[in-house]
């Protein structure tokens, strides 16, 4: 045993060779990940759950107390005819949204890939809408689409284009019209911000070639430019599809759901439900609704990403 | 068809005018020819092919092709195909609607593209690949699509840009003969621009060496080898390159196959030099002999290339008797660097 613990000289570790903490790539990849990994359990999966869980109960803002509901809460949720209606607002909001966010959002990229003066400046501007808080700007959206103040109004009557008002908020079509707009508004930059990273990865000699080649300004957009975009610009319509599907500020801000449901989507029916009127089970039930097409979203996504490299 | 490219006084400056890539450029092809733009990375040789296919426009001067001036034309209406460094291939698009692209560009007839398309392919020996996506393929298959690509519109003129570079040593030499035979076949003026002087040697009709800008030299192979117009395109060409030896405000050139030990050098007029060596290298036969020179000129460190041939033994160290047949020695301002009149160098 004393031969055991003498060490020989030649493995005696050289005091300043000492491994670091810093050198232990596996200790530290776990230090790394802690802090995402708690936020994620924290704030995503345990909600989550917790919703699953409300779904299947009684739970009320008035009675927290559990009780196994089975799928009542969801009988109650689908026999609402505001329900339906806000399912297929839903739809109806994002596929147009998507549509929208992605044919600007590509148009913008093209302009903001061009070379002029003063480009900084101008895609500095571009990306506005998208920085300011949504609240902020929905708030502000809210008072140029007044029923009575407006200043689109305004300036349309002074060009004599209007007599009166057009109560933009307050006719349905013209609610869900003006509720889509803003939204555009807002995520068409994030979306010509993808689609510009796309744009610029194109080597350029593959555009040259299809100069050279004869290619004309169109056959070169929709030969060459739209189908190598054409991964990007699907995971920008993605994002804009889900931050679309999951969005109730703006509808909250500017319409809440309003006039009569006519803009009411799945996230603020969950939102009147289950926090303002109080009955969480139907909240947490509604808002469940959202998630297999999330998830199928996400599938999209991670797929779109994956033929990007392939390329 | 046969058609002539040239340009005229050619300048292209960059950045405001700060950088002159090419500076003062006149050049023509002939008939038919295969023509070699050839100098180290960043002479200009790259921009000056791209003012021919018009992806740049030229600060001064004119392009001309067929005789027209097509500095105006875009490069689609140029008559022109080239081939980039990369490939460039539309990487969504497989092997046949890649080289259907230029003719569907044109508006042809969907059956006479696809015709025209397969006798290109069968041409360069891609057929069987047609199905495939550029990522699918070699280096040299991508490289003959690239040509096929070219090649499928009848241009007038190819320009092609350093095609063999993305190639492995061993698949250039081969890529290299065919592109030989390949030009001669369809028989069209052609415009190679490459850093490879093996390259510009084998390919070319004539070689235009270039070095900052300009033209230094512009002739066939044998010329700019044997008769080099200035000590750019002397020490540029030739591996190892020519030997330089300073004498009176001259420098004497004489390639390293020219210095060989003096019974080898039957002429009537030779010059000796005593030759200490210090190294020798055998390289595929041959032996590169590095040493001194003296009594030519100045002493200078110099190279000799013995052909396996010559099998006198050469020692390190030593000082051997070597000549150089005075024929092949050139002349040139040490000022200037351009050619001179010769100087008796005794012998």
């Amino acid at each position: 045993m004393e031969a055991a613990t003498t060490r020989r000289p030649g493995l005696q570790t050289h005091p300043r060779a000492a491994r670091r903490f810093a050198d232990n790539d596996r200790q530290l990849a776990i230090w790394f990940l802690l802090p995402s990994v708690i936020y994620v359990i924290a704030l995503v999966a345990v909600p989550f759950i917790l919703a699953i869980g409300f779904a299947f109960s009684d739970v009320t803002a008035g009675d927290p107390s559990f009780h196994w509901a089975g799928l009542d809460t969801f009988r109650r949720a689908l026999d609402d005819p505001v329900f339906w209606r806000a399912l297929r607002n839903t739809f109806v909001f994002t596929v147009i949204s998507m549509v929208l966010i992605v044919v600007l959002g590509k148009i913008l990229a093209n302009i903001l890939v061009a070379d002029f003066r003063g480009k900084w400046f101008v895609r500095f501007l571009v990306l506005l809408p998208w920085t300011t808080p949504v609240a902020l700007s929905a708030v502000a959206w809210l008072w140029m689409l007044d029923s009575v103040y407006s200043p689109i109004d305004w300036v349309l009557r002074n060009v004599g284009l209007l007599h009166g008002n057009v109560y933009w908020l307050g006719r349905p079509g013209l609610a869900m019209a003006s509720v889509i707009a803003v939204h555009v508004w807002r995520l068409t930059p994030l979306a010509a911000v993808i689609i510009l990273a796309g744009l610029v990865a194109i080597p350029k000699d593959i555009e040259e070639a299809a100069r050279v080649d004869g290619a004309g300004y169109w056959r070169r957009m929709f030969e060459v430019t739209i189908p190598l975009t054409l991964p990007v610009a699907a995971v920008a319509a993605l994002f804009g599809a889900v931050l679309t599907f999951t969005d109730m500020t703006v509808v909250y801000v500017l319409t809440r759901g309003g006039p009569t449901n006519s803009t009411q989507v799945l996230a603020s029916w969950a939102f009147i439900r289950g926090i303002e009127g109080g009955d969480v089970a139907q909240g947490a039930a509604v808002a469940l609704f959202l998630f297999p097409l999330l998830l199928a979203a996400a599938i999209a996504i991670l797929r779109a990403v994956r033929r990007m490299e392939v390329l | 068809m046969t058609v002539v490219v040239e340009v005229r006084g050619l300048v292209k400056r960059f950045e405001g005018g700060r950088v002159s890539a090419v500076d003062g450029v006149d050049l023509a092809t002939q008939e038919g020819e295969y023509l070699v733009l050839l100098g180290p990375s960043g002479c200009g040789k790259t921009t000056l092919l791209r003012t021919i296919a018009g992806l740049e426009r030229p600060t001064e001067g004119e392009v001309l092709i067929d005789g027209q001036v097509v500095n105006d034309l875009p490069p689609r209406a140029r008559k022109i195909a080239m081939v980039f460094q990369s490939y460039a291939l539309y990487p969504h698009k497989n092997v046949l609607q890649n080289i259907v692209f230029p003719l569907k560009a044109e508006r042809m007839d969907k059956d006479e593209q696809v015709r025209k398309a397969r006798w290109a392919a069968e041409l360069l020996g891609i057929d069987a690949l047609l199905d495939r996506r550029p990522r699918q393929l070699s280096g040299g298959e991508r490289q003959r699509v690239a040509l096929a690509r070219a090649l499928v519109r009848e241009p007038h003129v190819f320009l092609l840009d350093e095609p063999l570079s993305n190639l492995d040593a061993k698949l250039r030499t081969s890529a290299r003969d065919e592109l030989k035979r390949f030009q001669e076949r369809v028989g069209t003026t052609t415009i190679y621009v490459t850093h490879d002087q093996a390259e510009a040697m084998g390919l070319g009709d004539r070689i235009a060496v270039m070095d900052r800008g300009q033209v230094r030299q512009l002739g066939p192979p044998v010329q700019v080898y044997d008769d080099p117009a200035d000590t750019f395109v002397a020490t540029f060409i030739g591996s190892p390159p020519m030997n330089l030896v300073p004498r009176d405000g001259r420098f004497v050139g004489f390639r390293p196959e020219h210095l060989l030990p003096v019974e080898h050098v039957h002429g009537p007029d030779r010059a000796t030099v005593p030759f200490q060596v210090e190294r020798i290298e055998y390289l595929s036969g041959d032996r590169h002999v590095y040493g001194t020179a003296t009594r030519i000129g100045e002493d200078t460190r110099v190279v000799a290339r013995l052909p396996a041939t010559v099998s006198t033994p050469i020692a390190t160290g030593e000082t051997h008797r070597f000549a150089v047949d005075a024929g092949r020695l050139r002349f040139f301002d040490a000022a200037t660097g351009l050619r001179a009149d010769p100087v008796p160098v005794g012998s």
